[in-house]
């Protein structure tokens, strides 16, 4: 009866390994190639002059210096507002609550947050702070907008690394006689901080390079901002707009460029922090 | 030491407050898409608007069945080319691979999570969408450019969570399974794989969610015209796009029909992320 | 004559609907080491918890009855549960330092009070280590990590850390269960020379140290207090037929 064709279980598992090998070899490549193609195309295109001109004739000409401006105080401002607010709904539901109706509204509401698309905010955000608080086009607007779109990854990782707080550390501040907030501030934080500060730092990383909330809310004007009531062009929607219009490629290039480099020492300040976090947090 | 003590009361109230701001963006999100986009679909009509086929502004014709189709075409494109190699990497660095070969990797992946949308727009722009012109034909800005790009953002997405529910299986059903004869791969598909579906389920709906969500990359490679996609090979506009091609410009009732696009891309979303949330409870009440 | 200065009145004390403590009545005098002695799972550990109030801090914990420390009802409503924990200082079974310097460890109490002054510090961390018999082995490295310091050395931290709250009650819970005997005859060479200026309650799972350390002994089993005596009385001739089991080792 068995005539389908069957291998033998140690051909099939040689089988299965080279083809894993084959696929997880393609997910690098195609980050490699990323990497590769913005790095050899976007570095010719980086020069001091690059860095520190301001963009013109449409960013056809000149440097992205304003757009490098806006795109820190939009991302400065996203920071100021979500720290607080995700460390401090972290700081509730870990230390001023039991888990219950409240801890889960509020779970329930950042996990929702979480899977929003970034084109709802730039709706949302358009809608509350360009047009309901007149805010106008501005930093200001972008900069919330983007505060609440990464309010989650702050509120789960801040959770994450508040959890890891050893409970005997919170027993013996309570011993010695700490309120609970003196606890929070002169133990759990402290021995948080490097995970909160890598959730922070992923969050610098999506700010910078958001495109579809920023473009309604901050608008695009190539000017260099004057105040964060200035409409103004991150690097990434200056990018955007450089490749969409095809108004200079290798604009584009350096600009994806610089923003490349930016994530990626991003990335590579979170891996060092989390790794020494790791290092310090486990046994030896 | 008797002595009042609001301080408490006060910190702890005030951290409610910050702890519910999530809700309540949440909450007023909702509100205002629903309140900007309801009144236009309701005076045209919610089937007209679901499944009108003419996308006309001007002429007030809102049908958005090209865009629907069109987000769920390259979703399911998406799927097709991200499911197989997101679940073949995190099985290859869960079970196959040495533990510094899968150390290494992970911040690979990770980076890839963190290069922008518009990045790989535009790569696919400058690199996928000629070679989809010249050897398969068609405008090259297609269905299928914006599958793939799809495809690979979101990678990460599904690697990472597969990892974590892969890693959540405990060893002991591993030593069981071979101790029983099998090999390793019989392990993993028969025991490992099992264990950690809903997990699994769970990141490819995350990953979905994202692919139904992303805007920048998929206007730069997708062509976005307006009617409903003949083949893989044609160009197509979603959901997304939609709302970002013409908020710049629209108004009045036309902006309103935007925002009516941005009701059903969030329903959809808030079905997605439900389902997520019902597969990884699943998981973690094993 | 004997100046009694916690009296325990039919205190009971529960997990959800689970008694831990049941119905204790207890009077501990001013000035001497309590031992309180019971095999695992008796309330021993939980009773200190409940003198300073750290039970508060588990879900579904729960008392009645009442605790008078000085003549003040600690379970009222209006006790500000931090000052208490200050005056009941408390060592735990594993050392915990905190992740910070030997320094800072020691001045962690008083800063919580607002001592900022950088002499009085100094000074009050010199005389609480050297009361807690570490000074001379730390001196030179009191900025390094807490950490870095040996299984005994860090015991004797956490008991120079309750000392700087300056309290009048000292609860040791098992301090020297985990520790090898030299340290353990270390940290019992240190409470007797402390209990001249505090009262100590020492619960111990080692019948032996508190015939060497106490002067009263306590027995709890099950949450109930089975009885309580001089030391000497209670290891030679007590009056329940459970001591008496318990402490010649035939269970527990």
């Amino acid at each position: 009866m068995k005539t389908k064709f069957r291998l033998k279980p140690r051909a099939e598992q040689k089988v299965v390994r080279f083809f894993l090998y084959f696929l997880t070899s393609v997910a690098i490549l195609v980050l490699v190639f990323i990497l590769v193609v913005i790095l050899k195309n976007g570095l010719p295109q980086l020069s001091l002059e690059f860095l520190t001109k301001n963009p013109a004739h449409m960013g056809k000409e000149g440097g992205i210096f304003s757009t490098i401006v806006a795109t820190i105080y939009l991302t400065f401002i996203a920071l100021l507002v979500a720290t607080p607010l995700g460390v401090g709904t972290a700081i509730y539901l870990t230390e001023y609550t039991f888990e219950g109706k409240v801890t889960r509204i509020i779970r329930f509401g950042a996990e929702c947050l979480a899977g929003i698309p970034s084109i709802i905010f730039g709706l949302f955000g358009f809608i509350l702070f360009v047009t309901k608080l007149k805010f106008g086009w501005s930093i200001l607007s972008g900069g919330l907008t983007l505060a609440f779109m990464v309010l989650p990854t702050i509120i789960r990782t801040s959770e994450e690394a508040i959890k890891s707080v050893p409970a005997a550390y919170r027993l013996v501040s309570y011993s010695l006689g700490s309120t609970r907030w003196q606890t929070v501030t002169r133990v759990v934080l402290p021995s948080a901080a490097p995970g909160i500060v890598t959730g922070v730092i992923l969050s610098i990383g999506r700010s910078i390079g958001e495109t579809a909330a920023v473009i309604f809310t901050a608008g695009s004007a190539l000017r260099l901002p004057s105040s964060i009531f200035s409409s103004a062009r991150t690097m990434s929607v200056h990018f955007y707009i450089l490749a969409r219009e095809g108004i200079s490629m290798s604009k584009a290039y350096g600009t994806a460029a610089v923003l490349v480099i930016a994530i990626l020492l991003i990335n590579i300040v979170t891996y060092y922090l989390m790794s020494k976090y790791i290092s310090r947090t486990s046994p030896e | 030491m008797i002595r009042p003590k609001p301080n408490d009361r006060l910190i702890r109230l005030s951290l409610l407050t910050v702890a519910l701001t999530a809700i309540t963006v949440l909450a007023v999100i909702t509100i205002f898409i629903f309140e900007q986009g309801l009144p236009v679909m309701v005076k045209y009509g919610l089937k007209n608007f679901l499944f009108g086929q003419d996308w006309y502004p001007s002429e007030k014709s809102f049908g958005l069945l090209p865009m629907i189709v069109g987000s769920l075409l390259v979703t399911l494109g998406a799927l097709l080319i991200g499911v197989p190699l997101g679940l073949a990497s995190a099985i290859f660095l869960t079970e196959f691979s040495s533990r510094r070969l899968s150390r290494l990797l992970k911040p690979v992946f990770e980076l890839l999570a963190g290069i922008p949308s518009v990045v790989y727009g535009f790569l696919g722009l400058m690199f996928l969408v000629p070679f989809i012109r010249e050897n398969l034909g068609g405008p090259g800005l297609s269905v299928l450019a914006a599958s793939i790009i799809l495809g690979i953002m979101i990678l990460p997405t599904i690697i990472s969570i597969s990892i974590d529910s892969i890693r959540a299986v405990p060893d002991s059903y591993r030593e069981g399974s071979i101790a029983l004869g099998a090999t390793k791969w019989q392990t993993v598909r028969m025991v490992v794989l099992p264990a950690a579906r809903s997990g699994l389920v769970a990141g490819i709906i995350l990953g979905m969610g994202r692919a139904i969500g992303e805007t920048m990359a998929v206007i730069m490679v997708a062509g976005n015209a307006a009617d409903l996609p003949a083949s893989w090979l044609a160009p197509v506009r979603t959901l997304t796009s939609n709302i970002a091609l013409e908020m710049a410009y629209a108004s009045g009732e036309h902006r309103q029909a935007l925002f009516a696009t941005g009701v059903v891309l969030f329903v959809i979303i808030m079905i997605l992320n439900f389902l997520a949330n019902l597969a990884a409870r699943k998981q973690s009440g094993r | 004559m004997k100046d009694i200065a916690i009296q325990v009145i039919n205190f009971s004390h529960f997990y959800g609907q689970q008694p831990s403590l049941k119905n204790i009545n207890l009077d501990i005098y001013r000035g001497e080491i309590l031992g309180i002695i019971g095999p695992a799972r008796s309330g021993k550990s939980t009773f200190l918890t409940c003198l300073n109030r750290l039970n508060d801090l588990i879900p579904g914990s729960r008392v009645s009855g009442k605790i008078l420390i000085d003549g003040l009802d600690i379970y009222q409503p209006e006790v500000d549960v931090a000052a208490l924990r200050r005056r009941l200082g408390m060592v735990f079974a594993t050392p915990v330092p905190l992740p910070m310097s030997i320094y800072d460890n020691v001045a962690f109490g008083p800063r919580l009070q607002g001592q900022t002054d950088r002499q009085k510090l100094d000074r009050l961390v010199e005389d609480c280590l050297d009361k807690a018999g570490l000074w001379a082995e730390v001196k030179d490295r009191l900025k390094t990590s807490a950490l870095k310091l040996s299984g005994g050395q860090q015991q004797r931290l956490c008991l120079a850390r309750v000392l700087a709250l300056k309290p009048e009650y000292i609860l040791l819970d098992e301090p020297t269960s985990g520790l090898d005997p030299i340290s353990t005859m270390k940290i019992e060479a240190t409470l007797r020379l402390l209990k001249k200026d505090y009262t100590i309650i020492l619960v111990t799972n080692n019948t032996k140290q508190a015939a060497r350390v106490a002067d009263r002994t306590a027995f709890f089993l099950m949450g109930e207090l089975i009885e309580v005596d001089e030391t000497e009385i209670i290891f030679t001739r007590p009056s329940d037929k459970r001591t008496e089991n318990y402490i010649e080792g035939k269970f527990g």
